[in-house]
């Protein structure tokens, strides 16, 4: 009797991871996005794995799309493209570590030269594409609550007391690092280069910070979602795309001086060589150039390079005065040896934020 | 525990099973965690010390170890009492109240963290509630406590329920007779019996707070010196590529697991060889 | 740490007489108190998750379930159980034959050390793999020059979850092995039963409402492993992502309802495991009676 009963159990048992394991693939084969059926009647299925950072979620998901069907048009053949999203940084370690990247496409260029660091990519990969391998850009800007009942107008705003300034940690996400650096390059302008002052400015700003979320769209996500702080430093199209997703109780305030972001792409040499897919891997980022290709980063929020589809979206994007990281900071190594390094300026702008109460607040 | 009188092996299979254990363990458990080890020797002992010491880490330590102890006290006198409830009253739905002790156990840690951010966020249920009164639970020491609280729960209750339940009656009969009142059994009769447990089950939720991630990330809002917890420190280290340093802060936290371990095997063995009610006082 | 895993046998100990326990008042303020407690710790997370997930109704919770990326991560993550967790079936039959039936040197440490895991954050399981398979890890270079992918493939995924419940049934069956002691099985050998006939009709079915127990918890965790696998998987959309990672994502998209659709998928998962394991307990209860 009792071994009757085990029997049935661990039958069913089976039976069930069984037929659960069989209507997943059965879903997966019928499913419309799925290309592994129409895979079968051509040679060479090619797939491409684009590593990327957070914001750029949906902005892939539509090019991806569009490249499929462009490279189906030109070739013949059938290109499926796989995404991971994540933390700048935590990508780029990622690729570091093994995981088989053809293309990266993260929010600065400090994280891919830490790939090419390691040998996967030449050392000069911002040559590979026009405009330092950037086909398009963003920038910095302010999102706050309806009606901005806080008054922000300017990034003098927000080291006032009673403000809440969200910002990812400029440690661990690209976007943050953006922040930082467009704030001390308003400070720079304010105070005339005393360093001392801009120092000052930074650090009282980051005392107004309440949650140091580790990527972007975390930061996103504690803004409108959980309700916190008065203002979130974000990347534009983020800033754009929260508009969109939670509609009025929202508004964007642009400052008077903010910093032009350039999130880079590359084809990492080391993978598309193994897995021969360079072909492909270069198509799949010149197209990101392609006036089919801006179009898709300009409706996503991403400013476009191409003058036909700037001026075309010229109302979307408000024109404000932007410093590069190139003529202003010396470049992403000398910034994150200044700024972001173990024991540079930022550790000690968030140190020692004045304790409300720590672990015994409980 | 019974000793085993086998003095001469009369069962077979020792060298099959134990050799299988070994060699699972050494390349599933032992040897990935040596790579930890000599990772972290990439430092030398001074450069260690400096990671472990640096003020962040040491404040991670610090939130990690005490917010897992305050939860751990809680667990110890809620899960003393949901036991105590359990095993001694009758009151309806027992049994389901008794099954969802586990549900923390069973329940993958990222939903625990998602749901217990919804209901403590400012606009959750209870944060909007708690707002008012000028206090806030998630994103503060006290999101991450009320995660680990709920992490730990079922390991007071669960090593405390069989022992209060397999509890003779023989000597509270008799210190009725002898004209006690409930209080005062309870303190100098059971306590004292449920110490080991207890201590047990306060050691098992600790050392699980202390490497908790899964249902901490989400609600602790991870600012560094304030809220960051000690695993995410090492997740932050990994992103920086500061291999070394997130091997060393791990090896930190290892240290102090295993010497919890260690701690809980040892009262273990001592809540087991207490036989005798009659032995030590609380 | 086998705390976790003890067993709670129902016994009639709540009909106490009257002297022996509290009176009426203070019996429900202390039940009032412990439920509240329940309630707000464990019951209100998942009441959320239910409320959340159906807050834009039947059809998106259905769409969220039926996504194709939804999908292949439930794949994936039963195919991780269907891997971690006989393994370490057999691992801990194995061990908790070695460790109860005989006597041997550094017994107390490999308990210990079998109880690890348990102690381990589950980052630094992610991480230990990392560093091994890694690229910049010690077996990386052989690995790629191989050609063998392990971490941000299954392999690592499945790895980081067998560490992670590498304990569960080993720590299950010890106890249980522990009181039986020997005896049955010195009858059985000295009648002339050899190895595997004697674990298969004597121990066997001592041990397998245990067993069955120990691999229920192990499947729970491994397919609700968060930490750990986060670390090794390298997020690719409808490859190598586990349900778990699958919700964060849905959760970073502004899917909220979507994404605790799935959690409710777990959160059912972990409600079974409950209610097994309560069934479980009184077969062994009866057992233990006969």
């Amino acid at each position: 009797m009792k071994s009757v009963h085990k029997i049935r159990l661990i039958v069913s048992a089976v039976l069930l991871a069984g037929l659960l394991s069989a209507c997943g693939s059965n879903n997966n084969n019928t499913s419309p996005s799925s290309q592994a059926v129409n895979a079968e009647s051509e040679p060479d299925p090619i797939e491409l794995l684009n590593v990327s950072y957070d914001p750029t979620r949906e902005l892939y998901e539509e090019y991806n799309k569009s490249f499929a069907e462009y490279w189906k048009k030109e070739t013949g053949g059938t290109v499926t493209i796989k995404q991971s999203h994540g933390g700048s940084g935590k990508q780029s370690r990622a690729v570091i570590d093994g995981l088989e990247a053809d293309v990266v496409t993260l929010a600065l260029a400090y994280d891919i030269d830490a790939i090419a660091g390691k040998g996967l990519l030449k050392e000069d990969w911002q040559q590979s594409f026009e405009f330092n391998s950037t086909p398009y850009t963003s920038t910095i800007v302010f999102l706050v609550r309806k009606g901005n009942p806080k008054g922000v107008k300017d990034w003098d705003d927000l080291v006032k007391d009673g403000i809440e300034v969200i910002t990812p940690n400029p440690k661990t996400s690209g976007g943050a690092r953006w922040n930082y650096l467009a704030a001390w390059g308003y400070a720079e302008q304010k105070f005339n280069k005393d360093e001392a002052q801009v120092k000052d400015f930074i650090k009282k700003l980051f005392q107004n910070v309440p949650v140091l979320d580790s990527g972007a769209r975390d930061a996103t996500n504690t803004f409108v979602q959980r309700e916190i702080g008065d203002v979130l430093l974000a990347w534009e199209n983020e800033a754009y795309l929260a508009l969109k997703e939670f509609g009025d109780k929202y508004e964007i305030v642009t400052p008077s001086l903010s910093i032009l972001a350039e999130p880079p792409v590359a084809i990492v040499d080391k993978v598309v060589d193994k897995k021969g897919t360079r072909a492909a891997a270069e198509a799949y980022l010149k197209y990101l150039y392609t006036e089919e290709g801006q179009e898709i980063a300009a409706k996503n929020f991403y400013r476009p390079r191409l003058q036909s589809v700037a001026d075309k979206y010229k109302d979307k994007f408000p024109q404000l005065n932007l410093i590069t990281i190139k003529d202003h900071f010396g470049g992403w190594q000398e910034a994150q040896k200044k700024h972001f390094a173990d024991g540079a300026c930022l550790t000690k702008f968030t140190r020692r934020v004045p304790d409300k109460g720590p672990a015994r607040g409980v | 525990m019974k000793l085993l009188r086998l003095k001469d092996r009369v069962l077979p299979g020792l060298p099959l099973t134990l050799g299988f254990t070994v060699l699972y363990l050494s390349l599933i458990v032992l040897i990935p965690l040596m790579a930890l080890a000599i990772r972290s020797a990439g430092l030398s002992a001074s450069e260690w010390w400096l990671t472990v010491t640096n003020a962040r880490v040491l404040a991670a330590y610090k939130l990690s170890l005490l917010t897992s102890l305050f939860a751990a006290i809680v667990n110890l006198v809620f899960g003393l009492l949901l036991a105590w409830v359990l095993v001694r009253y009758r009151f309806p739905g027992k049994r389901i109240v008794d099954g969802l002790i586990d549900l923390p156990f069973a329940l993958p840690t990222a939903v625990a963290g998602i749901a217990l951010t919804t209901i403590y966020a400012p606009n959750g249920w209870v944060g909007s509630l708690l707002e008012p009164l000028g206090i806030k639970a998630a994103y503060s020491p006290l999101g991450i406590t009320i995660a680990l609280i709920f992490i730990g729960i079922p390991f007071v209750v669960r090593t405390v329920q069989p022992v209060l339940q397999d509890m003779e009656s023989d000597m509270e009969e008799a210190a009725v007779l002898l004209g006690s009142y409930r209080w005062r059994i309870f303190r100098k009769i059971i306590l004292p019996e449920l110490i080991p447990p207890l201590l047990t089950g306060f050691a098992l939720a600790f050392a699980r707070g202390i490497g908790e991630y899964g249902s901490v990330v989400f609600i602790s809002g991870n600012m560094p010196m304030k809220t960051e917890i000690t695993p995410l420190l090492i997740i932050t280290k990994l992103e920086q590529y500061e291999y070394n340093q997130a091997a060393a802060i791990a090896v930190g936290l290892l240290l102090i697991s295993f010497l919890l371990l260690l701690l809980i095997n040892v009262l273990q063995r001592w809540s087991n060889r207490r036989q005798s009610p009659i032995r030590k006082g609380g | 740490m086998a705390g976790i895993v003890t067993n709670t046998r129902a016994r009639p100990s709540a009909d106490r007489k009257p002297h022996l326990t509290e009176t009426r008042a203070v019996r429900w303020a202390l039940t009032g108190i412990a439920l509240l407690f329940l309630a707000l710790i464990v019951m209100l997370p998942l009441v959320s998750v239910i409320a959340e997930s159906f807050r834009k109704g039947w059809d998106a919770y259905v769409t969220a379930l039926t996504d194709p990326d939804a999908l292949s991560a439930l794949r994936l993550t039963m195919i991780t159980a269907l891997i971690a967790v006989p393994l370490n079936t057999v691992f801990g039959v194995a061990a908790a034959w070695a460790i109860t039936k005989f006597r041997f040197r550094g017994k107390n440490l490999l308990i210990t050390l079998i109880d690890l895991p348990f102690a381990v954050s589950p980052v630094i399981s992610g991480l230990i793999y990392v560093l091994l398979f890694g690229a910049q890890g010690f077996l990386g270079p052989w690995l790629q020059q191989n050609d063998i992918h392990i971490i941000f493939a299954t392999p690592g995924i499945v790895l980081a979850t067998m560490f992670v419940t590498f304990p569960f049934v080993a720590r299950e069956l010890i106890p249980i092995m522990e009181a039986q002691g020997v005896h049955d099985e010195e009858a059985a050998v000295s009648l002339g039963a050899r190895g595997w006939r004697v674990f298969r009709k004597v121990t066997l079915p001592n041990i397998k409402w245990g067993l069955l127990y120990g691999m229920i918890l192990c499947n729970a965790r491994a397919m609700g492993e968060f930490g750990a696998v986060s670390v090794v998987s390298g997020h690719i959309r409808g490859e190598t992502n586990t349900l778990p990672l699958h919700i964060e994502i849905l959760y970073n998209e502004y899917q909220f309802s979507a994404a605790f659709a799935v959690a409710s998928l777990l959160m059912l998962l972990a409600v079974v495991t409950l209610v097994a394991k309560s069934i479980l307990e009184s077969r062994m209860s009866r057992d233990v009676e006969n």
